[in-house]
């Protein structure tokens, strides 16, 4: 494998992720595969997801496929509308793609030039579809254009065709919806309503009044259209919901209102049919609406989150909302939760830091209001989600609510310690939780709860870190602005109702010169505390809780601090919020090294001495690795990321990555994740795109879930008849299976026509696997070996690339003919022995 | 403006009836509406939907449906269990026929106004011939169980639907027989509970729409028996429903004070097929709305909070204007309080007695806005009950305060009142002479020596008071040419020279008193007069009409005023125009004579006529303006329009010398505390 010659910046996760409505995969007319086995329609959910389109298997909540290759935001997905294994994608850096989303591949993409903010595709509109974008010249003012897309050979065209449609258009693609049959298109934008019908070139506007009334305003918010009816309806941001009829009159249009939202209705979606209608928004409640009656509706309360979009599967047996947090939720036709699809979820802020645990390796962060959520760097899913504060989230603005704030867990993750406060200027509410590891509930349990740990908020809070030494030994520290950092201890419980043995409290307080506590952590082997009061490091003894000694570097207060690690654990690195890096060493007590460097993020790696710093400095971060004893960094990216970096953190590896380069040999035993303040989750690889995004795993999945084709529908015909033949062929029948089971015919079989090789090359290799070894002769070892082939289709990666090698070589025949007799004359001798001692009388059967 | 003391009254309890019934005049102009005390009340659309004429009720009248018939004819029917007509020239019950079926509940006439259909307590459907000078009665329909509740014909006469509880029924005409009957029934958890159907209207297409007490209003196809459509407007029940002429559009009224539009509308473009939408929903009662009406261009409904709603439909309206104001009336569009000004009293109208209260009084004196406390407070000094079951028609205090009168409908009483120090006297006039009743108005002259009585075919009776109380006819004031309807506004000079009377045609005459002689006629204008007055100095009559225009005109040299013509030329202000109420009183300030004061409802207006009328691009409401502004910019900025809106609602306002004036207040919160409570609601944060 060859080292790459720089590490690639992947984002793997949060982030915004929905940019535009899901989609879900048209269904090919739900024909089981065989009997009993029944797939529901729309077997995959399709989802902008900043630069890419993620393919997700509503069987396995899985992320099957990520599309990349559009340079900016993916602002709207659809379904071709005449071929549903085909999708359109737009995106912000001015092109339309065409994907084949089955296989992930771009068939075609159309460069349209400007900004594209949302795409709409027609079924009546046959070779163009509708965006919306930029009126040139113009700042904040969009039109919505249909772009007639060539009909060329290439892959990449140019669309110039363009004509607009409407003028003076929202930029949200919530905001422009397409009539019954393409007859009209529906736009609103503050509080002006316009219809547009195409046959009549007819252009109608309506509004609503624009005084606030007591209740809010009135502007729209979103718009849907009824699929079979001339009905539109409108989402404002006071709740209501306005059903508009007639509204090819200018005058004698009508309307009616639903209202039950007290916020702004964030999206709305008719059922297939038109007879109900879904509302979302920030109540995180999908309210169905029934026959437009305000007196009928149906509730599925408690998504979770505000909902941001809702989408309906082409046959209505499922619809999904995406919500504010990134979740996913597919929900029935009858209106019960069916499932979610959840990777990082967004919180409001992340306030706890990404901490790792120790137990899962997962990382720990903010997730849903109050709750902790678990989520796992491998599957992009989340593992669990822990509720701290165990109270109701009241889904309104302006309400001062309970957040969870820090987190903190014990070496072995054996602990758990929560901070949770509200937000208040005078008199903050705050309680310090400690959780103990239920090994039988495989959860954290509640052991001590502290109302008031501090007079005030609660600024840094770590466990010490000391691995040998015994549980009660634990020591947890809290610092906070009330300019004392405060020892707990795990006590004997003496209570003898008490449930548990063992409960905290606090042991010691230490202060300094009544300055505010910012930082606390602990050295390595747990001896050393130090803690940050504004401009000054303390150095405490941890057994006595002496001052030992104090470091500064004025006037800059301290913004981080950590200790150095294994052959460095005897520098101190801290960060000044005047733009200096500053190394002290803890036996000399004097200044090693310093730099100037505006440090937003400073990050020790646990399993090394390697120390990552973020620094932020004219709208673009950058990375220095270093180890604390050279003054010098290993490693220098600079620029590698526009967003601001919040937060950072190493998750160590399961098995330490073999590294070539001496240059990122850092990376060798942990990986490096950063936090945007976008919340998205990016990280440094040196493997390459596919490698990291096609685990073998899923790879599996796909093929598992692949849909059905004739080609599929015809194979299984052919098994089942089989299936049948069985009694009087059974040997017969055993060994074609086998040959339908050989990794050579499955790959022929699933490729797309298009990469497999010429059918001279295949043709051998099929003839081949059809043939039947001498050697087994009973129909027991047989079966062995199924099964054992079986087990082996992971490993299948040899033949896989000798396939793809064939491809790329396919250009010279004359070479491959060539390449292929030597080929043959070596490793397949044996099997061309076998051949012609084959005895070929069982072929009479057929 | 100038500085008045303001004597703020708010001591008049009046409760108006709430609303019963609404009735449209087919391919007329007018509304009827019934009040629960048996008022009947008569709006004209075209003038500005004025209250031209009202019949005071009656207690053993009560009136549960009106409907028009044989064009202009009016009918009412009640709980009496009598079918009235109503004399629309005398303002009063011009016949009435028993219904020998009990207490009716519902009256319907067809769509040629030729007949009439009852529907009775027993259960029995009866019609009724209308035949020129009264009612006949006609046949009984197939009689079953259960009062009927609510009738409506089909376009055609053919056919006539009956709402029950429980249960619709469509009877033949001609045969009498019932051909459907349709179950409208509500199931929740096998118990049945009764379902009132409380409103019906059959469609020309063969539906019927019914309203029920579950809050549905339903679609049925008669012929098949089948719902075609059932929405749920409400959790409580739906009370009233009407149709629009074209049968597109349906107003419905519920208890909870909510009302509702349905329109009929293709479901798409260019399609035929249509559907029943619920659209706009309104909220403009805070009770019961018990009848509903839909005119052409307007959505009407009364409720039980004796609130009158006129929503116009916006698409049906061709221009912006008048008619295109919400209008919302709860108090009449007269006056009901008269004002002894030397005396300083107030006399109050109620539908059964009358109130005689004398203003408090201050000796201190302050700055602009400021209140003044009492020295000391109003008093109650009489309250005079009328007898018998019939409500008061007018009442009039004479200036000097010795004098009382008051009509009913068919009498006539005067009173003396005398005050010795704290106590008061009443005394009744004996044999007041006969006079043609009822009385629609009742004028004393400014010297309280002469009573003028408005009376029917457009006469005025003069009456003479005599000390110490007695009276004396002197004289019949009437028309040259005669008039068939009655007299219902009157205006008396100071000096006691000049009487103007405005009969139910708006005809404005003028007589003269010296010598009891009809001096002339004031041109005729195309609207209702809703006030007038005759200036004290000048002997100019000031007209306000119920289109908001304002004329001038002088009596002694019979034609309009200059003023008047420059009003006309330049046109008013627009927005004085579009406000939609009428201006219900005129006076003048002696001290002052080119000012005019007027109010309405919901403003006072001092106008100047010394100062250059308004045009549309400047406020017309610039009072609190002008108060910022210096004094060389206000000068510039002023015009003859100085309007007040302080006092809401205002009944009432008069000036008792140049410097004190009486406003009369009825805060629609102290009304409201008077009805029974609405129903309860959960309201969303509270």
């Amino acid at each position: 494998m060859v080292a790459p010659a720089a590490l690639r910046v992947v984002r793997c996760g949060g982030g915004s992720l929905h940019g535009a409505r899901a989609v879900f995969s048209a269904d090919s007319k739900q024909v089981g595969l065989g009997p009993g086995s029944f797939i529901p329609g729309g077997v995959y959910l399709l989802c902008a997801s900043g630069d890419f389109v993620k393919m997700y298997s509503l069987a396995t909540e899985e992320t099957l496929r990520l599309m990349g290759g559009h340079a900016d935001l993916v602002t709207g997905i659809q379904l071709n509308a005449h071929n549903h294994m085909q999708l359109y994608s737009s995106s912000l850096d001015g092109t339309i793609k065409l994907w084949d989303f089955m296989d992930g591949i771009p068939i075609k993409t159309f460069t349209v030039g400007s900004r594209l903010l949302a795409l709409y595709v027609l079924a009546s509109s046959e070779d163009s579809v509708f965006v919306v974008i930029p009126k040139s010249g113009e700042r904040d003012t969009f039109q919505l254009v249909s772009v007639k897309l060539p009909k060329g050979a290439g892959q990449d065209l140019e669309a110039k065709e363009l004509s607009v449609v409407l003028d003076g258009v929202d930029a949200s693609p919530k905001h422009i919806a397409f009539g019954r049959e393409g007859e009209y298109v529906a736009s609103v934008k503050d509080v002006n309503l316009q219809v547009y019908f195409f046959k009549q070139k007819q252009l109608n506007r309506f509004s609503v009044s624009a005084v606030k009334t007591k209740s809010g305003n009135n502007q729209f918010s979103c718009v849907a259209c009824h699929p079979t009816e001339d009905c539109i309806a409108t989402g404002h941001a006071d709740g209501k919901i306005r059903l508009w009829r007639n509204f090819c009159h200018k005058k004698e249009y009508t309307f009616s209102t639903l209202h039950w939202h007290h916020d702004i209705v964030m999206d709305l979606a008719f059922s297939v049919e038109g007879t109900s209608l879904l509302s979302g928004g920030v109540e995180s409640v999908l309210v169905l609406w029934h026959n437009e009656s305000d007196c009928q509706k149906d509730f599925l309360p408690r998504l979770g989150s505000p909902i941001e979009y809702i989408s309906m599967a082409s046959d209505g047996t499922l619809c999904c909302t995406l919500h504010t947090d990134n979740r996913i939720t597919i929900i029935n036709s009858n209106l019960r939760f069916s499932r979610s699809i959840q990777g990082l979820i967004k919180s409001a802020d992340i306030k706890t830091g990404l901490v790792v645990d120790p137990r899962t390796k997962a990382l720990v962060l903010n997730g849903e209001p109050g709750h902790l959520q678990f989520y796992s760097l491998q599957s992009d899913q989340q593992l669990f989600s822990l509720d701290i504060v165990q109270r109701q989230y009241i889904h309104q603005a302006g309400l001062n609510q309970i957040d969870l704030v820090k987190v903190a867990f014990s070496p072995q993750g054996k602990w758990l310690a929560t901070v949770e406060e509200r937000e208040e200027v005078t008199d903050p509410e705050l309680q310090l939780k400690l959780w103990f590891y239920d090994e039988e509930t495989q959860s954290f349990k509640l052991n001590t709860r502290i109302n008031m740990p501090h007079e005030d908020h609660i600024t840094d809070m770590c466990f010490r870190d000391m691995d040998e030494l015994e549980d009660d030994s634990l020591v947890l520290v809290t610092a906070g602005r009330d300019c004392v950092f405060k020892v707990w201890v795990m006590v004997e419980d003496t209570d003898p109702e008490a449930q548990q043995s063992v409960s905290w409290s606090c042991d010691f307080v230490g202060s300094y010169h009544n300055y505010q506590a910012t930082n606390c952590c602990f050295s390595e082997d747990g001896s050393l505390l130090a803690v940050s009061f504004e401009e000054t490091v303390t150095v405490w003894d941890s057994v006595t809780w002496d001052l030992k000694c104090t470091f500064c570097h004025p006037p800059g207060k301290i913004r981080n601090i950590c200790f150095g690690r294994l052959t460095c654990s005897k520098y101190l690195i801290g960060a000044t919020d005047s733009g200096f890096l500053c190394c002290w060493n803890l036996l000399s007590c004097a200044l090693e090294w310093s730099a100037h460097l505006n440090i937003l993020v400073l990050q020790p790696d646990p399993l090394s001495e390697h120390i990552a710093a973020v620094s932020w400095l004219s709208k673009e971060s950058s990375l220095f690795v270093f180890k604390p004893n050279e003054p010098r960094p290993i490693y220098i990216q600079r620029n590698f990321c526009r967003e601001k970096i919040q937060l950072a953190a190493f998750v160590p590896r399961d098995e330490p990555e073999t590294i070539g380069s001496e240059k990122y040999l850092w990376l060798r035993r942990s990986q490096l994740f950063f936090l945007t303040d976008t919340q998205e989750l990016i990280t440094l690889s040196m493997k390459s795109l596919e490698e990291r995004l096609t685990p073998s795993s899923k790879q599996l999945a796909v093929e598992e879930s692949l849909p059905v084709t004739p080609f599929s529908l015809l194979l299984g015909k052919h098994r089942h008849q089989q299936s049948q033949e069985d009694i009087d062929l059974g040997k017969v029948f055993l060994r074609n299976k086998r040959a339908q089971d050989s990794p050579a015919v499955k790959e022929l079989l699933h490729t797309p026509a298009h990469v497999l090789p010429s059918a001279s090359f295949l043709c051998p290799l099929f003839i081949n696997s059809l043939l039947i070894s001498k050697e087994n002769k009973s129909a027991e070892e047989v079966a062995d070996e199924v099964e054992m082939e079986s087990e082996k289709t992971e490993d299948d990666s040899d033949e896989e690339r000798d396939v793809t090698e064939m491809e790329q070589e396919d250009t010279s025949p004359v070479e491959l003919l060539g390449e292929m007799t030597c080929k043959l004359s070596k490793s397949q001798e044996k099997e061309l022995r076998k051949i012609r001692k084959m005895d070929f009388s069982w072929l009479s059967a057929f | 403006m100038g500085e008045f003391e303001v004597h703020r009254v708010r001591f008049f309890g009046l409760v108006p009836a709430g609303v019963r019934c609404l009735a449209c005049q087919p391919r007329g102009g007018r509304l009827a509406l019934a009040r629960t005390d048996g008022a009947v009340e008569v709006y004209n659309f075209a003038a500005n939907y004025f209250q031209e004429k009202v019949i005071p009720g009656h207690d053993a009248r009560s009136v549960e449906a009106l409907c028009w018939a044989a064009g202009e004819r009016l009918f009412g029917a009640g709980l009496g269990g009598d079918i009235t007509e109503y004399d629309l020239a005398r303002l009063c019950v011009a016949r009435s026929v028993d219904g020998c079926g009990g207490p009716i509940w519902s009256m319907a006439a067809n769509r040629s106004g030729t007949q009439l259909a009852i529907g009775c307590e027993d259960g029995s459907v009866k019609l009724f011939q209308v035949v020129p000078g009264g009612i006949q009665f006609e046949r009984n329909l197939d009689r079953r169980k259960g009062r009927i509740l609510c009738l409506s014909w089909h376009p055609s006469d053919t056919h006539i639907a009956a709402g029950s509880i429980d249960v619709l029924r469509v009877f033949d005409v001609c045969s009498g027989q019932t051909i459907q009957r349709i179950m409208v029934n509500y199931h929740v958890h096998k118990v049945k509970r009764e379902c009132i159907v409380w409103s019906i209207a059959f469609l020309s297409s063969g539906t019927i729409v019914t309203s029920d007490s579950f809050g549905r209003v339903q679609f049925w196809d008669w012929e098949r028996g089948t719902l075609l459509e059932s929405h749920t407007v409400s959790a409580s029940a739906v009370l009233s429903l009407s149709v629009s002429e074209k049968e597109d559009s349906i107003i419905v009224g519920t208890s909870t004070g909510a009302t509702y539009q349905f329109q009929l509308l293709p479901v798409k473009m260019g399609s035929l097929e249509k559907r029943w939408v619920r659209t706009k929903p309104f909220q403009h009662h805070t009770h019961d709305v018990r009848a509903v009406a839909h005119s052409s261009t307007a959505l009407i409904s009364g409720g039980l909070d004796a609130q009158l709603v006129i929503r116009p439909l916006m698409e049906k309206i061709q221009k912006k204007g008048y008619e295109a104001a919400l209008r919302k009336f709860t108090f009449p569009h007269r006056r009901l309080v008269s004002c002894a000004r030397k005396a300083r009293l107030l006399l109050f109208q109620f539908s059964q007695h009358l109130e005689l209260w004398r203003l408090g009084s201050t000796n201190e004196t302050g700055k602009d806005g400021e209140v003044l406390p009492l020295c000391r407070m109003p008093e109650h000094l009489v309250q005079l009950k009328s007898k018998g079951p019939e409500h008061i028609y007018c009442s009039c205090v004479s200036p000097c305060g010795s004098w009382v009168a008051y009509s009913t409908a068919s009498r006539f009483h005067l009173y003396r009142v005398q005050y010795e120090g704290d106590s008061v006297s009443v005394k009744k006039v004996p044999k007041v002479p006969k006079l043609l009743l009822p009385a629609y108005q009742l004028q004393f002259s400014a010297d309280s020596g002469n009573l003028f009585v408005a009376s029917a075919r457009g006469s005025v009776h003069v009456l003479q008071l005599l000390e110490p109380g007695g009276c004396k006819h002197l004289h019949v004031l009437q028309p040259p040419s005669g008039c068939p309807e009655a007299v219902y506004l009157l205006a008396v000079s100071a000096d006691g020279h000049w009487l103007a009377a405005v009969s139910g045609d708006w005809a404005i005459h003028v007589y003269n008193l010296k010598c009891f002689k009809h001096h002339c006629t004031v041109p005729m204008y195309s609207c209702a007069v809703t006030a007038l007055a005759i200036h004290p100095i000048t002997n100019n009559l000031v007209i306000a009409y119920s289109d908001q225009q304002l004329f001038e005109f002088s009596i002694p040299e019979k034609q309009y005023t200059a003023w008047s013509r420059t009003v006309q030329n330049c046109g008013l202000h627009k927005v004085w125009l579009e406000r939609d109420s009428p201006i219900t009183h005129i006076t003048f300030n002696p001290k002052n004579p080119s000012h005019i004061l007027l109010h309405d409802i919901y403003m006072f207006c001092v106008l100047d006529k010394s100062l250059p009328l308004p045009d549309n691009s400047a406020l017309l409401m610039n009072q609190s303006t002008l108060k910022q502004l210096p004094e060389t910019a206000r000068q510039r900025q002023l015009h003859a329009f100085k309007i007040c809106k302080k006092f809401q609602p205002l009944l009432f306002a008069d000036l008792l010398d140049e410097n004190c004036l009486v406003m009369v207040e009825r805060p629609i919160m102290d009304i409201k505390t008077q009805l029974p409570l609405p129903i309860q609601q959960k309201k969303f944060g509270t």
